[in-house]
């Protein structure tokens, strides 16, 4: 398996954007991850494109240039954009081809997502009787660990006050106006103990990232930023995820878990490695929960850790720099490669406000969604 | 509208979900013929060991494990009860039955402050929507266990 680098990223901004579509915002982040990397489109060799809205991600090679080049399209829950960028880098590391991009887009309409149960094995009475909501899941989820860990509502306002100020800092964020923690606590409750300003909001974007082996990347840029390890997972049988009626009694290891446990062994690297994390904040306590699930601290700690500030930009654990879901929204195909483009810029050191002190070599993203899916990235320098 | 004084006929939610009428109700999962697994609802092969499976019915108490509320209504269609003004938020968890299985359900409490972790809970059959032929609608939900 050869090594794999990342030569270029391009992001569309992420917010509601009237009379564009999805595929109009693919185009748009792709040229700008072409011109990042100094390649044109007719070097491309491959292409994989992530979407929940859009059926066909492949159209954008309308705008882009058709050529006939093989393009898949996938779609994998919330895990869809680091399943596009797993399946680039393994195409590439496998040999199959020298150069391919990753690209995500997405538009949603504004509210909670919704679909068919029955088209994810769950019976009709499941939606029909109120089961069927993602947001349900992450109140449940929440309310025990903070019961079982000690983690006070404190700490949830604080996680999205966080998300909001780093989005003041991104350009590319949809909500970029800070939030104190007052008016986060003060805000409609959803879902017991979640909060309105303590969830993400579907909205729309675009991201692409482009990707070479590694021994060719020189010939592009002079900070190539590496894939260590990419993988994406889904449940295993009786854990308690997003969608389901039945789970087992004694716990079972989410998608999250082994994803990330499979990441730092391929990579051969630890959580005390990493240096910049970008994780699925679909709402506070999710980002709460997954920073012990992918390794950082241990269930209980992220209480004193968060009190501390050590999550922010300036701290010990940076987590979600560029505001993360919470600041800039979830168009679903496109949110893992934000991720990546956030760390890109982290690793080559070009950041600026939102820049984590101390060369970061090291970062780490993850995501987590429907219907028990998750994929984790590692990249270093 | 139904006529004042004429009694709604009631229908289950779904076929074979619970046991119906009955003074106490179960769910009714499957149990694999080979391993034993436990799935709610009933599926036709064991997800463990693909095995085939009968008929099992779940014990109808239990804990709850974890439990939010829904404060804003679920999109409807599917959700078959009032969205707007009428919309009653509720309250929805998970209920560890004896150790055997935990299943996802709704709660006929929706009070934070009146639901506790691990408290015990036991299976109702509940009205809590009407049809379009004017049929209540019955499912089931757990509600807390009453100290006498």
């Amino acid at each position: 398996m050869e090594d794999v680098a990342i030569i270029g990223v391009g992001l569309h901004p992420f917010g509601r954007f009237p009379g564009k579509s999805a595929v109009q915002m693919g185009a748009d982040a792709t040229r700008l991850a072409l011109g990042d990397a100094g390649v044109e489109w007719k070097d491309v060799q491959f292409a994989v494109g992530g979407s929940y809205e859009v059926d066909n991600p492949d159209s954008v090679v309308t705008y882009l240039g058709p050529r006939g080049i093989p393009f898949t399209n996938v779609y994998n829950g919330c895990a869809t954009a680091a399943t596009s960028l797993d399946l680039v880098v393994q195409m590439v590391g496998l040999g199959a081809y020298d150069m391919g991009v990753a690209i995500g887009m997405d538009k949603h309409p504004a509210g909670a997502f919704s679909a068919d149960s029955v088209e994810y094995a769950l019976p009709a009475w499941y939606g029909e009787t109120g089961h069927f909501m993602t947001t349900k899941f992450f109140g449940m989820k929440i309310n025990r660990y903070m019961h079982d860990h000690g983690i006070s509502e404190s700490t949830l306002a604080k996680v999205a006050a966080k998300a909001f100020r780093h989005g003041e800092k991104n350009p590319n964020a949809f909500r970029r106006k800070p939030l104190t923690e007052e008016q986060i606590l003060e805000s409609p409750m959803l879902n017991h103990p979640l909060r309105q300003f303590m969830f993400c909001a579907p909205d729309e974007g675009a991201a692409a990232v482009v990707v070479c082996r590694a021994s060719e990347a020189h010939r592009y840029t002079s900070k190539p930023i590496f894939v260590k390890a990419t993988a994406v997972r889904t449940r295993n049988l009786g854990a308690l995820e997003v969608h389901g009626t039945w789970a087992s009694s004694t716990p079972v290891d989410g998608p999250t878990v082994e994803a990330s446990r499979a990441a730092y062994e391929i990579a051969g690297l630890g959580p005390s490695d990493v240096d910049v994390i970008q994780i699925q904040d679909t709402d506070a306590g999710a980002e709460i929960i997954h920073m012990a699930e992918n390794g950082f601290c241990a269930d209980g700690e992220q209480e004193e850790l968060v009190q501390a500030g050590e999550t922010e930009i300036t701290g010990r654990l940076p987590i979600n720099t560029d505001g993360g879901l919470i600041a800039n929204g979830e168009p679903v195909g496109a949110s893992g490669l934000r991720q990546v483009h956030e760390l890109v810029h982290q690793l080559r050191g070009t950041a600026g406000d939102r820049q984590v002190p101390g060369e970061p070599k090291v970062g780490y993203g993850q995501l987590y969604g429907a219907p028990g899916t998750a994929g984790v990235t590692i990249l270093s320098t | 509208m139904p006529n004042p004084g004429v009694t709604l006929a009631q229908v289950e939610i779904a076929p074979s979900l619970f046991t119906w009428p009955a003074e106490q109700p179960q769910l009714i999962g499957s149990r694999c013929d080979s391993c034993a697994a436990l799935t709610f609802p009933v599926q036709s092969h064991c997800p463990s060991c693909g095995g085939t499976t009968s008929e099992h019915h779940l014990p109808r108490t239990g804990t709850l494990h974890t439990w939010t509320t829904q404060e804003f209504p679920p999109v409807a269609p599917p959700y078959l009860t009032p969205v707007g003004k009428e919309f009653q938020p509720y309250g929805i968890g998970w209920v560890d039955l004896q150790g055997e299985i935990m299943v996802e359900a709704r709660l006929t409490e929706a009070d934070p402050a009146k639901l506790r972790f691990d408290m015990p809970v036991e299976l109702v059959v509940i009205p809590f929507a009407t049809d379009a032929d004017g049929n209540e609608v019955m499912t089931y939900a757990f509600a807390p266990v009453t100290e006498q």
